[in-house]
């Protein structure tokens, strides 16, 4: 693997990392499994990409994040005042998310805007054709990591991680559980639509199909994370999710490096999420057997 | 003194019109003054959980009204009503978030109805400093320990921090079900004796349903006893001073005409 094609995972892996950051939220904090997540990644797509081919990346992104919000806000209301199961409610916007990605695009399936500037063709302007992407990328991520840390110990922070851990203590705590899952959906959907705008910038392109996994994606840099960093904090949970999706993308580079068939990416994450997700049973199920043992022997 | 709790007249049926319908409270009326403590006694679905449940919003009364210091709050919703009424269970893991540590837990008690909050504001030095000084109280060596995650804490430290963080910001009532039955006499008897004396610091009005008789007695200045979901009978002043466990078994005898169950009911 070469050191440009090292760089060019970095930059990925950082865009990425802010729908581990999102699932960090959904998932670690608020227990929601919120497969929102694959259609909100390809909204921002779209919503970035007609926006920059019509000569406005910056705005681009703000529709990105606000398309997102508003998916989460979807979600998070069949949950909580219809009672929809969560997957259930992740999976009905997501469905109806594909109709209106297309509609986005301009009914098109596919969106190339390779000849329009955008916001990494800014940045390499200012901070030099080498490193712009990077520093561009590293600024954006370091500045909504340290927003999320100082947010998650603030007052309504701390009620949202409450909300996720204990939902019978919330209520009896004056927090509206409603309004929690509302607000961290919201956010997690926000950070997944402009992780999925910068994106569709970064490679000059935008498919309807882009978020296809993205939440198992998003899952399996988390996990990866957390085995390096780990998750006793909210410092280290967040440094988790950034440092994971990077390795995440550095794997899949070497992997594409070492001739794999990008046809199976897919189900490596998927076997990465798998394992990861039952190392905890199969770790319980195997000192069970050993003490059984033990305690036969005796 | 002032009238803190007055419920007038509330009803609950669970399952109303089908075969299963029960009544679980039937047109009850209570006062509670500013300062009272009374202890709630009565055998299994006498109505005591679901009296509870409907003073903190848990469900809305069928009929009736209930009203805090003057208010009405007979359909407030729950959460709006708990930053006035401290709740504590039976379970000792229901009242705090276990991955989250002794600060978080004590500032998201103390943060929600500190004066001038404001959703954005985090815990401070001075926060720190009080939260030290209140755990100090309970006498378990939590304060030096602010930062360890709470799961990490045994069924007793937990109902101690749970206690602490209902009266943290004195609520206007404070509704205690069983909160020691989960634990081991000895922890239960500490836990209580904090509860008596946080209780009697802070002069809060209180209610606490137990299934232990001579605490009953003992703890409070009222002794209720429920039936079928209305009051059988209430003891208060000399008569309450008097009682022993005997005699009110007896007296809810005559009262009910039915025997208390006391499989549950420890007279230790």
């Amino acid at each position: 693997m070469s050191l440009t094609v090292l760089q060019g995972a970095v930059e990925q892996g950082l865009i990425y990392s802010l729908v581990a950051l999102a699932l960090y939220i959904s998932y670690r904090t608020l227990d929601i499994a919120d497969l929102t997540t694959d259609g909100t990644f390809a909204l921002g797509a779209a919503c970035s990409a007609i926006f920059t081919a019509n000569g406005h990346p910056v705005l681009g992104l703000v529709m990105a994040i606000a398309g997102g919000a508003v998916a989460g806000f979807v979600t998070a209301f069949l949950q909580t005042t219809f009672g929809v199961l969560p997957i259930l409610a992740g999976i009905i916007t997501m469905t109806g998310l594909y109709s209106i990605n297309l509609m986005v695009m301009g009914n098109k399936a596919n969106l190339p805007i390779l000849k329009a500037d955008n916001v990494f063709t800014y940045a390499e302007r200012v901070f030099g054709a080498g490193f712009g992407k990077l520093i561009l990328a590293l600024v954006i991520v370091a500045i909504i990591s340290a927003a999320l840390v100082w947010f998650l110990r603030t007052r309504t922070g701390l009620s949202l991680r409450a909300t996720g851990d204990n939902r019978s203590m919330v209520s009896a705590s004056s927090i509206n559980p409603a309004l929690m899952t509302t607000l961290g959906l919201c956010l997690a959907n926000a950070l997944t639509a402009l992780s999925g705008g910068l994106i569709a910038q970064y490679q000059k392109f935008s498919d309807a199909t882009l978020g296809t996994g993205m939440v198992v994606i998003g899952l399996a840099s988390l996990i990866i994370g957390e085995v390096f960093i780990g998750r006793k904090s909210v410092l280290r949970g967040v440094l988790a999710a950034v440092l994971g999706g990077v390795i995440y993308r550095i794997i899949i580079a070497a992997a594409l490096s070492a001739k794999v068939n990008a046809n199976n990416l897919k189900l490596i994450s998927a076997v990465i999420v798998a394992v990861a997700i039952c190392y905890p049973a199969v770790r319980a199920k195997l000192a069970f057997y050993r003490m059984r043992k033990g305690g036969a022997a005796k | 003194m002032s009238k803190m709790l007055e419920i007038n007249g509330i009803s609950k049926t669970f399952f109303p019109g089908t075969a299963n319908a029960k009544k679980a409270i039937e047109n009850f009326s209570m006062t509670l003054e500013a300062g009272d403590f009374v202890t709630l006694i009565g055998s299994n679905g006498a109505g005591k959980s679901t009296l509870f449940n409907a003073i903190a919003g848990v469900y809305y009364p069928d009929n009736g009204k209930i009203f805090l210091d003057g208010k009405d709050i007979t359909f407030l919703p729950e959460y709006k009503r708990s930053s006035q009424i401290g709740r504590m269970f039976q379970d000792p893991v229901a009242g705090t978030a276990p991955h989250m540590t002794i600060e978080e837990n004590l500032a998201l008690a103390y943060l929600r109805s500190v004066k001038g909050a404001n959703p954005f504001m985090t815990i401070t030095k001075k926060d720190k400093a009080f939260f030290k000084e209140k755990l100090a109280e309970l006498g378990l060596g939590l304060e030096d320990r602010l930062t360890m995650p709470v799961g990490l804490l045994s069924g007793g430290q937990r109902q101690a921090l749970t206690l602490l963080m209902a009266t943290l910001v004195t609520p206007k009532l404070l509704l205690l079900d069983e909160h020691t039955a989960a634990l081991d006499p000895a922890t239960a008897e500490k836990v209580l004796e904090l509860t008596r004396k946080i209780v009697a610091e802070n002069k809060i009005t209180c209610m606490m349903v137990t299934h232990n008789i001579t605490n009953a007695l003992e703890l409070g200045n009222r002794t209720m006893m429920m039936h079928g979901g209305s009051v059988a009978f209430e003891l208060t002043d000399a008569e309450r001073k008097n009682m022993t466990v005997e005699q009110l078994l007896k007296l809810f005898k005559e009262k009910t005409s039915t025997a208390l169950d006391t499989d549950r009911i420890l007279f230790s």
